[in-house]
């Protein structure tokens, strides 16, 4: 059958080439003719006509997706073991379980396309092209991290990808995205922001006036709700009234999406930035599911069970998914996906000897980027020497 | 001594006769003091004349003072404009306004109803909808909006109808605005400049009284600044607009109505330094803001009592002009700090210890701090009136100290 020929095919040129993934894809790297699937579950929308389910996506991009999300999943559970071997301190959020949100979404946007998200950024932060160095480097607090060791887990930015962080007040980050989308529309740039929060910050004050502002001035906000059902230790249902996230805009139009499927998401996604553009904010509720407690020093047990978390483990883990749509299309064997996880796995290997190398701050940076110097008078304290306001 | 005559000349003010002030201070100076006092001391008489004698004087002293591009052309005609503090405030904002198409206003009522206090009066007209925008009330929302719109590149004003209504966005104030810059390792800068008025009005109430200067003293990152005159409320708007920092502007809810001549041409003052509103020798009195004109009236009581106090208008709040301020303590060995702050963790709390801890050797008497009470403002107006510090207090503490 195709699968076997597939593999013995596979297994004579596995031999030599055993570290480049490029070629571990063979032809079928290039390979973009489109292939339809069907998303998990119909969206079920507000106020708005849902897209179809049929999503088109190509062997390219399911490889990619696969790939992808097996790193970013990887480098969570690599996080873990660094944070209990105490080289991660403080807080650390962990994303595993809900890489399909972040995947779905890059694959719809651009880079020009603005992200801001809450404090379990790590993966996001991959997705717009940050690096696994920079990334456990700032996790560690080494100078070579992404905000130079000065923010740490919940502090990722990346300014050139349009990742505007990482921000750790709950909730803080819904009216900041607003303001992206205004900038957004007052430069007049064709792009969206999407804003993403959890089920425990859709209780917060400022979404709603974030909301009600993006909808006066149709600002392009997508506002994401990556709902995994838990603000921390307590339950959807303990904590709002009316769980159902994407009818809560009342007046703003909203889809509730599977969020464990990363297609779906790409689906949501690609339908939302094209309303955005034109009609102003819409609301995306994902559906997903964090295996990990709320942070580290939560165990994620003692307010769900843990055949919870095995159930969604084993009935609706986002690279399961892709590994056997992957499968089911013959666009690689198992063996090869395998292949593909233990590379990954090398690589963030990698990354954490090279950051665990990596210098500690200097003394000196605590005072630097507090402000920026430039504009105006100098003056050093009680020892200036000199002042000047310079028009420039 | 030169270093205290740029960054904006003393202001003539219509309240102030300054001339009862030359004449006894004279004595006690050497002659090259004496004659660049003379020019300082903006008298009643034609300001033009004074402030051109100022600017010229600036312009020898620093090669790049703000005045210096175009100084030229109006400080040998010697004219300016009378106007407003708040038509001041508007005229900075308007010509930054058109001078980069990133900079907006944004805030309660600002855009059609033209501001609560007038300062955005005719700008939305000018500008459009979009650059000058009417909020609905949220201000923790606009906020951060205005400031995720900075991180992008524009550069928003945002205006709290009323300082006091900024402490609904205080944790958009303290975290994103001033940390940003920080915890992004200097990826990104947040250029608002965030301003209101506040301070204790007229009967207001304390919910409208408030002095947030205080609060917002530790926030990393940020800068404050009062503006008390409309030169200095100009120029420090402009300077405000122009930094790459968050600056907050405070305003007085009071001095809006404050009538001044000022430049026609442009300027800006420093938003780090501090303004010498009247040299001394006997003590320094640092204020800011409302306090600046209860000082200047104690100073005429003093004065006729036969004391020179040195008056020094904070205008920075953060970060403290401690240079200004040093070689005015160096000078006088006394200190007063009259402020509209409450006595515990004001503004007067932070720089009393500031002087304590630089110039503890140059002091020859404690630091005297005079603030408002600690209690919410009354509405009763003679209950306000005790809140705050007035000039006859000033007075009785210039003279203990100088005992």
């Amino acid at each position: 059958m195709a699968l076997s020929r597939l593999s013995s095919r596979s297994t004579t040129l596995l031999q030599p080439l055993a570290t480049t993934s490029l070629l571990r894809r063979r032809h079928i790297s290039t390979d973009t003719t489109p292939i339809t699937v069907e998303t998990s579950l119909p969206f079920t929308s507000h106020l708005i006509s849902p897209p179809s389910r049929a999503v088109e996506t190509s062997s390219q991009e399911l490889l990619s997706f696969f790939r992808d999300m097996a790193l970013m999943r990887r480098m969570e559970i690599a996080a873990d073991s660094l944070y209990k071997a105490k080289l991660i301190r403080g807080f650390c959020h962990l994303y595993d379980g809900q890489e399909a949100v972040a995947i779905g979404m890059e694959a719809a946007i651009t880079k020009r396309d603005a992200i801001i998200t809450s404090y379990r950024d790590h993966c996001t932060f991959l997705g717009r092209g940050g690096g696994l160095f920079e990334a456990f480097s700032e996790l560690m607090g080494r100078t070579t991290g992404c905000s130079k060791g000065k923010g740490g887990s919940m502090h990722f930015y990346k300014k050139d990808a349009s990742f505007y962080g990482g921000h750790g007040i709950v909730g803080a980050q819904a009216p900041l995205g607003c303001g992206l989308a205004f900038a957004q529309k007052y430069s007049k740039e064709e792009a969206v922001t999407f804003t993403l929060y959890g089920d425990g910050a859709a209780n917060q004050g400022q979404l709603f006036e974030a909301l009600n502002i993006a909808a006066l001035w149709d600002l392009p906000a997508v506002l994401v709700c990556e709902n995994n059902h838990y603000g921390m230790g307590t339950a959807e249902w303990r904590s709002a009234k009316s769980p159902a996230y994407f009818k809560r805009g009342d007046y703003v139009p909203g889809l509730k999406v599977d969020g464990m499927d990363a297609l779906a998401v790409k689906q949501a996604c690609k339908f939302a930035k094209e309303h955005a553009l034109k009609n102003g904010p819409i609301i995306l509720e994902m559906d997903t599911y964090r295996y990990h407690g709320h942070s580290m020093s939560d165990p994620g047990s003692t307010y769900r069970t843990r055949d919870e978390i095995s159930g969604v483990r084993q009935v609706r883990d986002p690279i399961d998914r892709v590994r056997k749509l992957i499968i089911a299309h013959d666009i690689a064997t198992e063996k090869e996906l395998k292949d593909m996880e233990k590379e990954v796995r090398k690589e963030v290997d990698a990354a954490v000897a090279q950051a665990k190398e990596s210098p500690i701050p200097e003394p000196s940076e605590l005072f630097s980027n507090i402000y920026v110097k430039g504009f105006g008078a100098e003056s050093f304290g009680a020892d200036r020497k000199e002042l000047r306001a310079t028009l420039p | 001594m030169a270093a205290r005559i740029h960054g904006g000349a003393a202001t003539a003010l219509s309240t102030f006769n300054p001339k009862k002030l030359v004449a006894p201070s004279r004595t006690n100076l050497p002659a090259a003091a004496r004659s660049s006092k003379r020019c300082i001391v903006a008298g009643g008489g034609s300001d033009a004349s004074k402030k051109s004698l100022s600017v010229r004087h600036s312009q020898k002293l620093i090669a790049n003072a703000a005045v210096a591009t175009k100084a030229e052309t109006s400080a040998t005609t010697g004219t300016g404009h009378e106007l407003l503090l708040f038509e001041a405030l508007q005229e900075g904002l308007e010509e930054e306004m058109d001078r980069d198409p990133h900079v907006c206003v944004m805030g309660e009522d600002v855009g059609h109803y033209g501001g609560s206090y007038k300062v955005t009066k005719g700008l939305a007209d000018k500008f459009g909808d979009l650059r000058v925008l009417d909020t609905p009330i949220c201000e923790n929302a606009f906020t951060g909006m205005g400031i995720g719109a900075a991180m992008t590149g524009l550069r928003p004003v945002i205006e709290g109808m009323n300082m006091g209504f900024l402490l609904l966005a205080f944790n958009q104030i303290s975290n994103n605005c001033g940390m940003l810059h920080y915890t992004s390792g200097g990826q990104f800068t947040i250029p608002v400049v965030i301003r209101g008025p506040g301070g204790v009005g007229r009967q207001l109430g304390a919910e409208h009284s408030q002095r947030l200067e205080s609060y917002f003293q530790s926030i990393p990152g940020i800068q404050m600044v009062a503006c008390s005159t409309p030169y200095n409320a100009k120029g420090l708007m402009k300077a405000a607009i122009r930094s790459e920092n968050p600056v907050i502007l405070f305003e007085h809810v009071l001095l809006y109505n404050l009538k001044e001549k000022i430049p026609d041409e442009e300027y800006i003052c420093n938003l780090e330094e501090a303004e010498m509103v009247r040299p001394g020798e006997h003590i320094t009195i640092l204020t800011y803001s409302r306090m600046r004109y209860h000082v200047m009236q104690a100073a005429k009581t003093l004065v006729n009592k036969g004391y020179d106090p040195e008056v020094i208008d904070i205008r920075s709040l953060k970060p403290f002009d401690l240079y200004t301020i040093g070689n005015s303590v160096k000078k006088t060995h006394r200190v007063l700090i009259v402020e509209e702050c409450m006595r515990t963790g004001g503004i007067g709390a932070s720089l009393t210890a500031a002087i304590n801890e630089n110039f503890h050797d140059y002091l020859d008497a404690p630091v005297m701090c005079l603030s408002s009470q600690d209690v919410p403002t009354p509405y009763a107006g003679t209950l306000e009136e005790w809140t705050v510090v007035q000039p006859a207090q000033i007075v009785t503490a210039v003279e203990q100290l100088c005992q």
